[in-house]
């Protein structure tokens, strides 16, 4: 067992963990963070996606003492501390971009590193950003509009194929 | 997940001792890896992290004009900082898998694992990049010796790896869907001195340098030069993703694709 120290959505952490543990199973088992999903644990579905240092990253793919130190952010880390919703959240909310919402998690947390880094994407640029975040329900569209409305754009008329 | 030791050296000094121990293994962005020790399809009683080495992070030029990037240097950092030097391995770069993997995987882990669909083999054996590692350099020739095989020992470590930086390059990746990796890839690279092309994804010898389009596209850098060409389907992947018929045919399509793009 050794020591971990990191900050999760503003707050300094610590915990006991093994080598193996990994940094889905500290926030999730150690902290109580249970909004970080698994869903394949083998970094193709992206419902575990959370920010270290800003980046969108697997959860389920990085041991949690490559986190030491770092800044990780999660889904419970979107809402302002009086529960407004983040933007990307509400676009969510407005455009019914989940259905049973397993992937939803992983989902906000892709969209806002890419609004972060493109504030105004195109449809095909969140479809590409979106690429390693699975959904089995939605068939996409919703999610695509959610983010559009996030980035206060509004979705093209063609853009349903 | 079964136990092992986990080691976090801040040195490559450090790192190369760590990974002395019969049965330890590297970690790279661990993006190939942490899935394989999930599968147990690899069992190493030892991880020997290489993300807190500084020394093997980052992307410069040295006096030769080779784009330096170090072994430890995410996909998502090359895409980023390699875009105006080189451009076609940015691009590359900006391609594999999804934000999230080019976030944490590595050039280093990608080289080291050969993967014989993934698209960094190939622009380091057209560009002739050197792999330089804690112990000696290899060029790209003699690295890639076959699926998931390379020159490198046990514990041995990509430091940085060397590209000389062509005239003109340009990969067509035709995707998977599935895994996001290449169906079939190619990398074209025109230097000076000649043109090379190299194909991964195609080849149950892994990736490979088609040689007959080299000195084609050497003697005129054009599509049109590719006229005739084929590859033989003999010695290609064949799976329910494709044929062997199929992937050599891509390899012809795909490398008129680059040089059009490229020109
Ligand atoms: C969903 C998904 C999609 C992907 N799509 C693509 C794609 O389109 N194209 C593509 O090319 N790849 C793709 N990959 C693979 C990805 O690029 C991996 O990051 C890469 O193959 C391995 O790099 P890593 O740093 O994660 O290495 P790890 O997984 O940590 O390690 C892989 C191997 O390399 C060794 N190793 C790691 N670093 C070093 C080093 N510096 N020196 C020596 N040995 C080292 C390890 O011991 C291990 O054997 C994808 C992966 C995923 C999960
Ligand atoms: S649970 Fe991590 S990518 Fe699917
Ligand atoms: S809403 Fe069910 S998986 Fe996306």
């Amino acid at each position: 067992m050794t020591q971990v120290s990191m900050t999760v959505n503003g707050q300094s952490v610590s915990g006991e963990i093994e080598g193996r543990t990994l940094l889905v199973e500290f926030l999730r088992e150690g902290l109580g963070l249970t909004g970080t999903h698994v869903g394949c644990d083998t970094s193709q579905c992206g419902a575990c996606v959370v920010h270290i240092d800003g980046a969108p990253v697997k959860a389920c793919s990085i041991f949690a003492a490559e986190a030491d130190g770092a800044e990780v952010t999660t889904i419970e880390g979107m809402a302002a501390p009086d529960g407004t919703l983040s933007p990307v959240q509400q676009g969510f909310r407005d455009h019914h971009g989940l259905q049973c919402g397993f992937c939803t998690p992983g989902m906000v947390m892709t969209a806002t590193a890419l609004l972060k880094e493109n504030p105004k994407p195109t449809v095909t640029e969140v479809r590409e950003y979106l690429e390693g975040n699975i959904c089995r329900c939605t068939g996409y569209h919703n999610i695509v509009k959610a983010v559009l409305a996030a980035s206060g754009q509004e979705m093209p008329a063609v853009a349903a194929e | 997940m079964y136990d092992f030791e986990f080691e976090r050296p801040a040195t490559i000094a450090d790192a190369v001792a760590a990974l002395g121990d019969e049965d330890a293994q590297a970690l790279g962005g661990g993006q190939t890896l942490i899935p394989t020790l999930k599968q147990r399809l690899a069992m190493p009683g030892k991880l020997v992290s290489l993300t807190a080495i500084r020394e093997i992070r980052g992307v410069c030029e040295d006096d030769e004009g080779h784009l330096c990037i170090g072994g430890g240097t995410t996909h998502a950092v090359v895409a980023r900082e390699a875009a105006d030097r080189f451009p076609g391995l940015a691009s590359l770069a900006a391609r594999i898998g999804d934000p999230a993997v080019r976030n944490r995987g590595t050039i280093g882990g990608s080289l080291a694992n050969n993967d014989p669909s993934a698209c960094y083999p190939a622009a380091a054996l057209a560009a002739n990049a050197t792999v330089v590692t804690d112990r000696r350099t290899i060029v790209a020739d003699d690295y890639f010796q076959g699926m998931f095989t390379t020159a490198l020992d046990d514990g041995e470590i990509i430091a940085e790896v060397r590209f000389p930086v062509p005239e003109a390059s340009n990969y067509q990746k035709f995707i998977q869907p599935a895994s996001r990796f290449a169906l079939v890839g190619v990398f074209v690279a025109k230097f000076a001195d000649g043109v090379r092309v190299a194909v991964t994804g195609a080849s149950e010898s892994g990736v490979f340098r088609w040689s007959k389009a080299e000195a084609a596209l050497s003697r005129n850098f054009t599509p049109d030069a590719l006229s005739g060409l084929t590859v033989p389907a003999d010695g290609m992947i064949g799976d329910l993703h494709g044929s062997p018929e199929y992937r050599a045919h891509l390899i012809g399509v795909l490398t008129k694709r680059a040089v059009s793009a490229a020109t």
